[in-house]
């Protein structure tokens, strides 16, 4: 089974503060504490991937070769308002609402 | 002999001839659900009502002369990870507790198609993150052969139901072991197919290169029955593959003469339980006397499986589970000040209710995901995380690809040891992840995998036996369990443990 | 004038500009995509991002950024493929926009634009790249309604988007605005998008900062500073123009350049005509692309980009010059045609078919279509007066029924009226003028002229000019042409 040794990555606090801001996470002071070790030992762990050398490795994201596979632009029934709304945690019957959005769109 | 302890081949012949009828079957599994589910914890969701209704309909085609396919009347049990409309569908997640989809995925479609009843929603680790089935937000799932033991994950509940006789079909979803690794320590059949064969609309994702559907039964020859109904090309999954779907019965009765099967000696390295290598070594010899050859072959870098895995699959599904941040469905926070400490500082009331809902919704292991695959993701590891362990993934789908030039498939164990006790691995989520050591490549490089029972440890818990096969090889790794299940008997076992 | 003629500066401006594909559904499913409808009546599992749901990608959409970026001279890529840009926003319900990254399905193209005023030399502006991605739905936030939530619609959500980005090779506010004109009117010909700013189908964010050259030689940069919110052309050349001067004026009083500090975001507050700066949210530039895994790659071949090249119909300037050649007309006729839109040059071939003649046809054009057209306000398509009437005032001026100012009066009046042409000349009694009228109103003038009478009868035939004014006090609907001439012919039979 692999090991990990102290040239291994570590993981500080404000490490694991910083992603969890990223993947919107509000961990508590618990958790951060956890989560620190936690992935520091992970981290650790799947590092021993710099083991390979793959310098002339293609990386390889998806195991299908297909290509172009496409839907014709016909229009499909749309699901009814209500339907979409149903499982919101709050709605207006017409729209989706959540607290205060600054500026008017992310905008693609 | 009740109708639970009967395989779904057996139904499927009784319910044909009209020695029974598709509601005295439901009923019968029904309760045989609800004398057990309290122990076991198999189901989220029993539908009663929906499945007798769905059987009654059954019986009345099967009257008026209707012609029906092999599966009418026969019950299923669905992983709840694939959306249902007539029932929640809740990853087994905080998160999604009582969403209902408005639509059905189309495995539901096709199994309903086929005329399946469907009994309920099977407990998993939540949004199948897991090797125990102990991520549950709506608890642990028991083994039926040892009650303090894990029935394995993620798709531990629908292993457990059919190894408790709750139901004879599942469907499972397998991610990078999920099917086989619980279905070899339940001590049933367990296949994942190549990626493509089954569509993946509907099913929840968790990482949408490494995830797909597959049976989950007694036997392969009910996982072929199953496998059948759910095969085929969806328009409605670009990832889908476009190619007809062979017989999966056609072969099974075909002798296993001159069939190359591998044998990996780095397998039975350290770390594997000597019981297992045992029962392991004794399939290899049952299959060569079958008629099968076994040779040596070499997968160089299976043991960066579990690693590269553990990059790829949170890095998707942190990306995949984005989705549930209160705003549009799932769990939002009420406003309720936290007294907690910890993440205080947001920027705005919107990125509050994003961080805390996410933080109320999901559960320890899931959030160690998502921050393990944020972290992979994010500017600066990227390359040295994400983008290496894709690197590495070529390297392993060589592996097989090499190794399929010499031998048709590829045998060993489908987990080092049988079930462990719950709670063994809790704490330690290396150890946890260490438990998909045989099972990953097999995702990873986008082929097929089939788990089934080869034996009992002297505790009589059973022992699962893996086949790896290329491409598209499921007639092959069917027949050839099946041809192994015809010269055994370990998948007729039944537990004792929770005979009423 | 612009500010950068009076400051020893150049100002570099780049451009991002989004449009929506003209398709009848999504990129990623089939709801339609029709603007204006009410909130979240056009969604699905797909666009509003629910569990289990994938995207299949509009082939449409595909070809349609195939051929806006061989229009755009870019080079299409063999081999694209789409990529997740991961934030959340309340608009993006799956927490990330399929977009693409690393390996966009076009690259290194270049759009010309030229002042026909010449207020500047014709410019190439190099794109960086073209690519084809997902919008966001819209979030809409009413403080007068005192509440704090905002509401969102998702209707928008998966319309197909091609993000064109340019380099930073423009060189002023007004070339900026001429060469969006430029590429909205290379779009509309080609059917890639209707370009409506309005409807948010263009949508436009500009870079811009300045190189001053010092004393020393050196070039210093100012920071570079992104505007959005920028909803017309015209509000594209006020900003630019203000932000110019804004750069000049901080650059004089801090001396501060690019890379001093992050790159800038800032509004454009139309009303006020000024740029703001927009919060800088730190953690959202980290947006983890990885290859979208529900999606496949996209391969194209030479014989796909053939076909698509042939037919894809003239772009505005090759139009502008087969357009002048195909009618004999002048090249500046040809360009404000051209100009107008492909809508507006339907109209004009089908009046010079009818017409027979290109120069007739496109001084109708300039002269009243256009120029009523402009004053109505509205489309060429829903204009009232059709080609067949146009070409029907111009035969009967043709052939003598009334003269060039009284056929426009007529044009203005179908226009007004909304009325036939036929209607319009009965209504305004032309049509009465009938021979036996002429005769009779000819008749009474030799009767009341005898000194005119006797003048054309001694051989001074231009004498006749006498009795054409009377006649039109007599009758304003008559012919002069054929007044003089009838009253030649009696002049002479006269005994």
């Amino acid at each position: 089974m692999p090991t990990h040794d102290d040239t291994e990555p570590k993981l500080t606090r404000e490490d694991v503060i910083k992603v969890a801001m990223l993947a919107r996470l509000a961990l508590s002071e618990n958790e951060v504490t956890s989560l620190t070790q936690e992935l520091t030992k992970i981290v650790g762990f799947v590092s021993q991937l710099s083991e390979i050398d793959t310098s002339d490795v293609e990386p390889l994201a998806h195991p299908l070769d297909s290509q172009n596979v496409f839907r014709e632009d016909e229009p499909a029934t749309s699901l009814k308002t209500a339907d979409a709304l149903r499982s919101a945690p709050r709605h207006d019957g017409e729209c989706f609402l959540v607290p205060a959005v600054l500026g008017e769109s992310s905008s693609a | 002999m009740t109708l639970t302890n009967r395989s779904a081949a057996e139904l499927a012949s009784a319910l044909q001839k009209g020695e029974t009828s598709a509601v005295e079957c439901a009923t019968a599994f029904l309760d045989r659900i609800e004398a057990t589910n309290s122990t076991v914890n198999a189901f989220l969701t029993v539908d009663r009502d929906g499945a007798l209704a769905t059987a009654e309909a059954v019986d009345a085609s099967r009257a008026s002369g209707k012609p029906l396919g092999p599966l009418a009347g026969l019950p299923v049990a669905v992983k709840d990870v694939l959306c249902t409309t007539d029932q929640p569908t809740t990853c087994a997640s905080k998160m999604l507790k009582g969403y209902q989809p408005p639509y059905d995925a189309d495995v539901v479609q096709r199994l309903r198609a086929a005329g399946t009843v469907i009994l309920g929603k099977t407990n998993m680790d939540e949004f199948a993150m897991g090797g125990s089935n102990e991520n549950s937000a709506y608890g642990l799932v028991r083994n039926p052969w040892d009650l303090e033991r894990a029935p394995g994950g993620s798709s531990g509940g629908s292993a457990a139901a059919v190894a408790a006789d709750m139901a004879p079909l599942a469907i499972g979803s397998d991610t990078g072991g999920s099917i086989r690794q619980p279905a070899g320590l339940c001590g049933i059949t367990g296949l994942k197919p190549t990626y493509g064969r089954v569509s993946r609309r509907g099913l929840v994702a968790f990482s949408s290169s490494l995830d797909q559907i597959g049976p989950m039964a007694r036997s392969a020859k009910e996982c072929a029955m199953l496998l059948q109904a759910i095969a085929g090309h969806d328009p409605g999954d670009s990832t889908s593959l476009n190619i007809p779907v062979p017989d999966y019965s056609a072969d099974l009765e075909k002798p296993l003469q001159g069939l190359r099967i591998g044998r990996v000696a780095a397998h039975f390295s350290e770390g594997l339980d000597p019981e297992v290598a045992e029962h392991v070594e004794t399939t290899f010899a049952t299959y060569e006397a079958a008629g099968a050859t076994i040779h040596d072959v070499e997968l160089p870098h299976a043991t960066y499986g579990v690693p590269t895995y553990y990059l790829i699959a949170p890095s998707e599904a942190s990306s995949n589970l984005a989705r549930y941040d209160g705003a549009h469905y799932g769990h939002r926070w009420d406003g309720t000040p936290s007294d907690e400490k910890g993440i205080t500082d947001f920027d705005s009331p919107l990125v509050e209710m994003y961080c805390r809902s996410r933080a109320e919704g999901f559960g320890p292991e899931v959030k160690r995901r998502i921050m393990l695959g944020t972290y992979s993701l994010s500017s600066g590891y990227y390359d040295a995380y994400y983008a290496k362990a894709l690197r590495v993934r070529r390297l392993i789908r060589q592996d097989f690809n090499k190794a399929f030039e010499n031998v048709d498939v590829i045998g060993g164990p489908v987990s080092a040891t049988p079930a462990f006790k719950l709670g063994e691995k809790t704490d330690d989520p290396v150890a946890m992840y260490l438990v998909d050591l045989y099972t990953v490549g097999t995702n990873l490089a986008g082929i097929g995998g089939i788990s089934f029972p080869c034996g009992f440890t002297k505790g009589s818990l059973p022992v699962g036996f893996q086949l790896q096969g290329p491409a598209l090889s499921e007639p092959l790794l069917l027949q050839a369990t099946h041809q192994y299940q015809q010269a055994t008997d370990w998948h007729l076992k039944r537990t004792a443990a929770l005979s009423s | 004038m612009s500010a950068e003629t009076q400051h020893p500066f150049t100002t570099v401006i780049g451009l991002e500009v989004h449009v929506q594909l003209q398709t009848k559904t999504k990129l990623f499913c089939g709801c339609i995509t029709t603007f204006g409808s009410p909130p979240n009546t056009q969604v699905c599992p797909t666009c509003l991002g629910l569990p289990g749901s994938l995207p299949v990608m509009n082939r449409r959409a595909f070809d349609l950024s195939l051929r806006a970026a061989l229009a755009l001279n870019c080079k299409i890529a063999l081999f694209t493929k789409w990529d997740r840009k991961n934030y959340f926003y309340p608009d993006l319900p799956k927490g990330y926009q399929i977009s693409q990254f690393d390996l966009p399905f076009s690259y290194e193209g270049h759009l010309e634009v030229c002042d026909p005023k010449g207020a500047f030399e014709p410019r190439t502006v190099r794109i960086t790249r073209v690519h084809l991605e997902e919008d966001a739905g819209k979030s809409m936030h009413d403080e007068t309604a005192g509440t704090a939530d905002s509401r969102i619609d998702l209707n928008r959500t998966g319309t197909p988007l091609c993000e064109i980005v340019t380099e930073p090779d423009l060189r002023s506010a007004e070339e900026a605005r001429a060469w969006l004109n430029e590429l909205k009117l290379l779009l509309v010909y080609l059917g890639v998008s209707d370009c409506n700013m309005q409807e948010g189908s263009l949508r436009v964010d500009a870079n811009v900062n300045l190189h001053i050259p010092q004393e020393d030689g050196r070039l210093a940069k100012t920071p570079i500073v992104e505007i959005k919110n920028m909803n017309s052309f015209r509000s594209v050349e006020r900003a630019l123009v203000y932000e110019t001067e804004r750069q000049w004026g901080e650059w004089q009083a801090t001396k501060a350049e690019i890379g001093s500090m992050p790159k800038q975001t800032r509004g454009w507050d139309d009303s006020a005509g000024v740029t703001r700066g927009q919060r800088h949210k730190e953690e959202s530039s980290d947006y983890r692309y990885f290859p979208e895994p529900d999606l496949v790659p996209v391969t194209v071949t030479e014989e796909q980009v053939t076909t698509i090249r042939s037919s894809m119909g003239e772009p505005p300037a090759v139009l502008r010059k087969t357009l002048a050649d195909r009618w004999k007309i002048p090249a500046n006729d040809a360009g404000v045609l051209v100009n107008q839109g492909p809508e507006l040059v339907r109209y004009f071939e089908d009046l010079a078919t009818r017409v027979g003649e290109g120069k007739v046809a496109s001084n109708w054009m300039q002269q009243d279509v256009l120029r009523t057209l402009n004053e109505r306000g509205g489309n060429i398509t829903d204009f009232p007066v059709r080609p067949e009437a146009v070409a029907d005032i111009i035969a009967r001026v043709q052939k003598g029924d009334f003269d060039t100012s009284r056929g426009r009066e007529i044009f203005a009046s179908v226009v007004e009226k909304g009325a036939s042409v036929a209607e319009v000349v009965a209504g305004m009694g032309i049509a009465a003028v009938d021979d036996s009228d002429l005769r009779a109103l000819c008749e009474e003038l030799i009767a009341e002229n005898p000194k005119i009478v006797a003048d054309v009868k001694g051989g001074k035939e231009q004498a006749a000019g006498g009795l054409i004014g009377q006649a039109k006090r007599k009758n304003p609907n008559v012919n002069p042409g054929k007044v003089r001439a009838l009253a030649i012919e009696l002049i002479r039979a006269l005994p």
